[in-house]
């Protein structure tokens, strides 16, 4: 296969994948309801992925050892984390996050 | 945030996960480009595949000749976690036309999800298309802008680390969880504080045993299941 035929199939096969993965819950709910026990594990669903999405950054595999934890990213989230408690605006959230990091890394 | 839900409102509520797109889409843009894709083809795998992190998945599988079977089957594990943020948002869009609900379904990202359900805690858990839609454009255009910025800059800018860019998208998640515990009275707090810490042991935990592809969603989907024992049992 051309290499340019393998990399337009990749990216044909990725995009479905993506896309059915977003779009079938919509279409099967649009007809069915879901029994009480899925709402109940989905109302988990938003802090599981954020809580997550946050964790994944924090830890590396390392083959062989426990994972490697991410320094700066630890260090950067304790103002971070402190800004959320006194704005609760996530723009200053994110700006002091951005700040911080950028600052660690001009002193280490 | 407020409990409008006019497009004015959405534009407001969005520009704070702006800077994650930016740094992600941009650091994307310089690695794929730096790996040899063309700069057209680097700005068409943001447009058409537009799925976060996972397209640096598929750059490295491509790179390393991986069977198409194989980096399809990744892309979808690695965002099999979809299914289930899109079944918790159709509920949502049960009423509208299902073009709507699709629509909203196609540009539906980690953060654009996240953020909608920090908003349900505002509006009275009420959703509408227009403040998702908005949301969900924008995010799509900045992914794809900040794509071709740093797919052309490439050679010139350097590290997009050395900005902490790549740490916007973290800080916002931390932000997002703050706030999705503070303001959501749905779930007990001490319930979710529980559950945060057990998918913090299970992503270490994880992350030392599964392919990195599998860490999310397994962790979800386990995380989910012992949230809702542990509401059953204790709460």
């Amino acid at each position: 296969m051309s290499s340019s035929n393998y990399l337009f199939l990749t990216i044909i096969g990725c995009e479905l994948a993506t896309w059915l993965s977003r779009i079938l819950p919509f279409v099967l709910l649009k007809k069915f309801t879901l029994p009480k026990a899925v709402v109940e594990f989905l109302s988990f669903v938003p802090i599981v992925i954020m809580s997550t999405m946050w964790f994944c950054n924090l830890f590396t595999a390392q083959p062989g050892q426990l994972p490697k934890a991410n320094l700066e990213y630890l260090v950067a989230a304790v103002p971070t984390f402190i800004a959320a408690v006194i704005s609760k605006s996530l723009l200053v959230i994110v700006i002091v996050g951005i700040v911080s990091l950028a600052l660690l890394r001009l002193i280490l | 945030m407020e409990s409008s839900l006019s497009k004015r409102a959405a534009v407001i509520d969005t520009i704070p996960t702006v800077f994650g797109y930016l740094g992600i889409a941009s650091a994307f843009g310089v690695i794929a480009r730096s790996t040899g894709f063309s700069t057209i083809t680097v700005i068409m795998m943001s447009i058409i595949i537009y799925a976060g992190s996972a397209q640096f998945t598929t750059i490295s599988m491509l790179v390393a000749g991986s069977p198409i079977a194989s980096i399809i089957f990744t892309t979808f594990m690695v965002n099999s976690r979809m299914i289930l943020m899109s079944t918790t948002v159709a509920p949502y869009f049960k009423k509208d036309k299902l073009g709507k609900g699709i629509l909203i379904g196609t540009l539906l990202t980690d953060e654009s999800f996240a953020l909608a359900m920090n908003k349900l805690n505002f509006t009275n858990d009420k959703m509408n298309f227009s403040w998702f839609n908005t949301e969900n454009m924008i995010s799509y255009k900045t992914w794809v802008f900040a794509t071709a910025i740093g797919a052309i800059l490439g050679n010139f800018i350097k590290d997009p680390k050395q900005l902490g860019l790549d740490f916007a998208n973290v800080a916002m998640f931390i932000g997002l969880l703050y706030l999705q515990v503070n303001n959501d009275k749905s779930l007990n707090k001490l319930l979710q504080v529980i559950v945060i810490l057990l998918t913090m042991l299970l992503t270490y935990i994880l992350t030392m045993i599964l392919p990195p592809s599998l860490v999310i969603i397994v962790v979800t989907l386990i995380g989910c299941a012992l949230g809702m024992v542990i509401k059953r049992v204790f709460f």
